[in-house]
């Protein structure tokens, strides 16, 4: 009883919430988003390695090109009905595309309503990688830099030159 | 079969084989580029290093390429030796040195020997800082993507194109790390068997880009196991579908038919199946909403199969159970081939040359095993474009087989034979009536019309079988010829006559026939191949049922009748007057089909049929195989049935208590095998659909497969039960036997490690042979060695063109010639041009140029087409695409008239 009595004068752990907001840390796994690259363009190149790696199965999507041949989702769709937070699709993601960021405030009465499409999951921001462009780094020309114009690529090669 | 160690563990192997290929038929993982098992051995990629040591006190040993050393007795290596493994891992980080930071945006992930290679020899990190070499891409066509930056320069692209498949546009340029494989400028590939670059290759320099239009990775397809539908021979493939569309066709090997590749017809083809212009749901025409669900449907057909009698139309493209189901449903004697009577009758006399008269028909695998192929009168090429790789390598083969005896070397020594080999080549003759592609490689060829390929083919059995009459009046240059062809035909151990119905002449088949007997008669194990018009042409002359016409003169006799026509359009096998006639009389028209044609137009009733890749079905190929495919997925439309499940429906419309509840396909098997004993032994094409393993079902969806909870979650957000047909003892789930299934059953080729095409060596008995418990089709002939048939004696006049008219000759295509291939986005661009084609002398007498528009005429029927000339015909001759969709049937090998 002594301990209880005690323990009116600690610190309180409760925090009054939603009134007082709950202090998230930026790794902190939460909510699904897509982002952006530093040209704005879509980072997701549609690979389907999140979708592959998720361990209740609840992303699908489908790739497209656009006329340059840079590839994106079609339609991304997430059902966080299902998910789990495992943070497997963003330690899948080859492009830093999906992150998972600190809000957990989806709660809904209807289920249905936890399904989320591209429009729904697509952020204008870089979220927490900033300055990565995956089309700079890969090797094909998806209209954002021609053949051997990459940062780690030599000039294309001249077939009919024999020189070294 | 001496004993290796591997490892110091003894292993008893099978002898004249390399090292490489031995592992990996043992079981081992040992890394490979260039080395492919239908293209030998070259040494160039330098990754299948293992350590070989003298002898038992050797520990130092020495590193070499396995791929290049042969099976010796007592012969010691190491694969897990640790300077093994090293230099397999530095190979690799050599290789990856310029391989360009693509995997996610590379159709080839997934599937990718590259990252199998990778991921084996446990390179992981890159070391090397330096820039990344570049190339530039090309446009190769329609077909397939370029990417050269991801090229690891094994050559296995150039080796396939020039050397297997005799194509001449794909070549490498360039010298040291710059080599290039490509065209020498942007351009469509030309051989029908490119597609196959992009198993060959093993990164993703060249990938298929019709996929690339839908993308799906490898783990996320529902895959079946399934047969081609183009062509009568009947190639295995892998369909692939995703998200209610199909997706990708790749081969499924199988030792006997097509080996590890199909042609581009047989990969590119599958777009039909995801057309718009599909029929989507059951028409009920001429009535204010056309459109019905299935109640209404069988309401109205209620009455039309019980108060009228019955009429069924079969169809050489629709499977054995909708083909029996029809028959079944309106009776034998009211039942009719979908083909027309010169058609049927060449087939029925195929058919009975197999079947009676002991003919051995021999499948694709004995065609390149063949050292002698005679082929009469049949455009292989673009009829039965395998065949013609078959041909190709038979020839190569029996070339490089007398160099080898000649020498010490392995027969998967492929750079030194080819080396040894130079330009010989086995022994081809190809006897056409125009040019063909296959010339470039034939020892004699020659362009005749079919009466002389005919009396040609008649003086060489007469050669082989000097007690036959001899053919008179054969010109003094031909008789070199059929000397030659006699003397090689004789000389060969396994030669092979290939003809078939495309030169619309049965004195051509006769003369195969006595060739064949001729040979059997002295002794020779001769076979013979026929090439069917259609992918179940074969199956449909075995129900030996009456032709197209005699259900014409059925409906003019009685035209109150329902006719049931199954998935076949009337106006490709006959006249349009007579397709009209036949359709207008009908009193009530049921056509099934998947797709609208000019048949489905006048039909009355309209019911949506499935395509291949939504059906169960059974095919008998060209030689007689029956060969089951499997539904690759249900059809999210409902109205999408099988069409032997349709008539089934009917049927029980017709005769509720007939009690017939056959509704899987191993029993409407059953029940075709007790009513046309001709399909005996066909049920054993499939296992039951009850078949389980272990108690579980085979899963068509790797256990990778993605999405399940998010798929159809904009639907419906609580995931509905996994679908189920229990037509076959494959599942729609990921869940189910982990392990290798029978042969036939077999949905994709994955093996822990082995995520590309390449796993298929996990799945057979030695690499390159069978796979494990194959099961290659039902042979529905039994050939008897003893029997030989009679000869044929009523040898037919030579040719004699009548002045003023021309004999119409079909010239099939490879692209366009197909009825179902060409609906094809991506193939139709690829149909050359409707042009008719004369001789020149004809052309002179005409008095016309090229490009000159001639009409086609016979009684009322016209027809206008641009002319070419082209030299390689003989006079008295005309040539037109067969079977294009713009275009109407024309009475092929009739004289017909031209109007300039």
């Amino acid at each position: 009883m002594w301990l209880v009595f005690l323990h009116l004068f600690h610190k309180r752990e409760t925090i009054q919430y939603p009134e007082e907001k709950v202090k998230l840390f930026p790794r902190w796994r939460g909510r699904i988003v897509l982002t952006k690259d530093p040209d704005g363009g879509e980072r997701c190149v549609g690979c389907y390695l999140c979708a592959a790696a998720c361990p209740v199965d609840c992303i699908a999507l489908q790739a497209t090109e656009d006329e340059n041949g840079r590839r994106y989702p079609e339609f991304f769709r997430i059902n966080f009905s299902r998910c789990i937070f495992c943070g497997f699709c963003e330690e899948a993601c080859p492009t830093y595309a999906i992150q998972l960021i600190p809000d957990f405030e989806m709660g809904e009465y209807n289920r249905q309503n936890l399904v989320f499409e591209k429009e729904d999951l697509l952020i204008n921001s870089e979220g927490k990688y900033p300055g990565y462009n995956f089309y700079k780094v890969a090797g094909i020309d998806a209209g954002i830099k021609g053949k051997g114009q990459g940062e780690n690529e030599l000039p294309a090669v001249d077939t009919k030159s024999l020189l070294p | 079969m001496p004993t290796i160690f591997i490892d110091n563990l003894p292993y008893e192997v099978k002898e004249g084989k390399n090292l490489l290929e031995t592992c990996l038929s043992l079981g081992f993982d040992l890394p490979y580029f260039c080395w492919h098992p239908a293209m030998g051995s070259v040494g160039a990629c330098r990754q299948c290093a293992v350590k070989i040591f003298k002898d038992e006190n050797d520990s130092t040993g020495r590193i070499m390429m396995s791929c290049m050393e042969a099976v010796k007795e007592g012969l010691r290596l190491s694969i897990a030796d640790p300077t093994a493994r090293a230099f397999r891992k530095q190979n690799i980080e050599w290789l990856m040195t310029n391989h360009p930071h693509d995997c996610p945006v590379c159709d080839e992930g997934g599937s990718c020997h590259l990252q199998d290679m990778t991921v084996m020899t446990g390179h992981d990190y890159r070391r090397y800082t330096f820039k990344k070499r570049t190339h530039v891409n090309q446009y190769l066509g329609p077909l397939l993507n370029h990417e050269m930056n991801r090229c690891i320069q094994c050559y296995r692209c150039v080796r396939f194109y020039r050397e297997y498949a005799g194509g001449t546009d794909l070549n490498v340029f360039g010298a040291h790390h710059h080599v290039y494989f490509g065209r020498e400028k942007d351009g469509v590939l030309e051989s029908p068997f490119s597609g196959n670059l992009a198993e060959v290759c093993p990164t993703g320099v060249f990938t298929d880009k019709t996929l690339k239009q839908h993308y799906t990775r490898k783990w996320d397809l529902t895959s079946a196991p399934s047969i081609c539908q183009h062509c009568s021979m009947g190639c295995n493939i892998i369909a692939g579908e995703r998200y209610g569309k199909l997706r990708c066709i790749v081969n499924r090997y199988n030792s006997d038919v097509n080996g590890y590749f199909i042609c581009d017809k047989g990969r590119y083809g599958y777009e039909f199946v995801n057309s718009v212009s599909r029929i989507a749901e059951p028409l009920i025409r001429n009535q204010p909403v056309e459109a019905v669900n299935e109640t209404a449907l069988m309401r109205h057909l209620e009455g039309l199969v019980t108060q009228f009698p019955l009429v069924g139309i079969g169809s050489p493209r629709a499977s054995m159970e909708s083909n029996f189901a029809l028959m079944e449903l309106v009776g034998k004697e009211n039942f009719f081939q979908g083909t027309n009577d010169d058609q049927a009758y060449l087939e029925r006399r195929m058919v009975e040359m197999l079947q009676q008269d002991g003919l051995p028909g021999v499948s694709l695998k004995a065609i390149e095993n063949a050292d002698a192929v005679l082929i009469l009168g049949e455009d292989i090429w673009n009829t039965a474009p395998m065949m013609a790789l078959a041909v190709r390598q038979s020839v190569m083969k029996t070339a490089a087989d007398q160099a080898v005896q000649q020498s010490s070397l392995a027969n998967w020594h492929d750079a030194a034979i080819k080396e040894l080999v130079q330009d010989k080549k086995g022994f081809l003759a190809n006897i056409t009536v125009a040019d063909a592609p296959l010339n470039k490689l034939a020892t004699i060829s020659a362009q005749d019309c079919p009466d002389n390929i005919a009396r040609l083919g008649f003086a060489i059995a007469q050669v082989l079988h000097p007690v036959l009459p001899p053919v008179s009046g054969i010109p003094e240059n031909d008789l070199q010829k059929i000397q030659l062809i006699a003397t090689a035909l004789q000389k060969a151990e396994r030669p092979v006559i290939i003809t078939g119905s495309s030169s619309c002449s049965e004195t051509v088949i006769k003369a195969a026939y006595n060739i064949v007997q001729s040979l059997r008669a002295t002794g020779k194990d001769a076979g013979i191949s026929f090439v069917f018009p259609e992918c179940n042409s074969m199956g449909l002359a075995l129900m030996n049922v009456p032709s197209l016409e005699n259900a014409l003169e059925r409906i003019r006799t009685n035209s109150d009748c329902t006719v049931i026509v199954l998935e076949n359009d009337i106006f490709r096998h006959i006249v349009p007057e007579k397709a009209d006639m036949f359709l207008s009389r009908c009193k009530h028209l049921v056509v099934m089909d998947s797709l609208h044609n000019r048949t489905t137009e006048k039909a009355h009733v309209l019911i949506p049929s499935a395509t291949f890749a939504e059906a169960d079905g059974t095919l008998v190929n060209n030689e007689g195989r029956a060969q089951h495919y499997y539904q690759v997925y249900m059809p999210f439309n409902p109205h999408i049935k099988e069409s032997w499940k349709w008539l089934d429906k009917i049927k029980k419309l017709k005769t509720p208590s007939a009690g017939r509840s056959a509704l899987h396909p191993d029993e409407c098997l059953a029940e075709l095998e007790s009513v046309l004993p001709q399909f005996e032994n066909i049920t054993g094409v499939m296992p039951s659909h009850q078949f389980r393993i272990n108690g579980q079902s085979i899963p068509r969806e790797p256990h990778r497969y993605s999405g399940r909870t998010a798929m159809r979650a904009h639907i419906a957000v609580s995931e509905a039960k996994p679908l189920q047909d229990g037509d076959s003892p494959l599942t729609y789930t990921m869940e189910g036997y982990p392990g290798i299934p029978p042969e036939s059953l077999t949905p994709f080729f994955w093996s822990p490690g082995w995520n590309s095409g390449q796993a298929v060596n996990k799945y057979q008995q030695e690499t390159g042979g069978a796979l494990r418990n194959e099961n290659p089709g039902v042979m529905l002939f039994k050939h008897n060695k003893d029997h030989i048939g009679k000869f044929i004696t009523d040898y037919p006049d030579p040719f004699t063109p009548i002045p003023g008219k021309y004999l119409l000759l079909p010239q099939h295509q490879l692209f366009g010639s197909e009825e179902m291939s060409a609906y094809s986005e991506t193939l139709s661009e690829l149909i050359p041009d409707m042009v008719i084609a004369l001789s020149g002398n004809d052309a002179k007498t005409l008095g016309v140029t090229d490009g000159a528009m001639i009409a086609i005429e016979k009684n009322e029927f016209s027809y206008p087409l641009p002319l070419k000339i082209r030299n390689d015909l003989k006079s008295g001759i005309v040539l037109v695409p067969a079977g294009y969709q713009a275009m109407p049937y024309f009475p092929w090998g009739s004289w017909v008239k031209l109007r300039v």
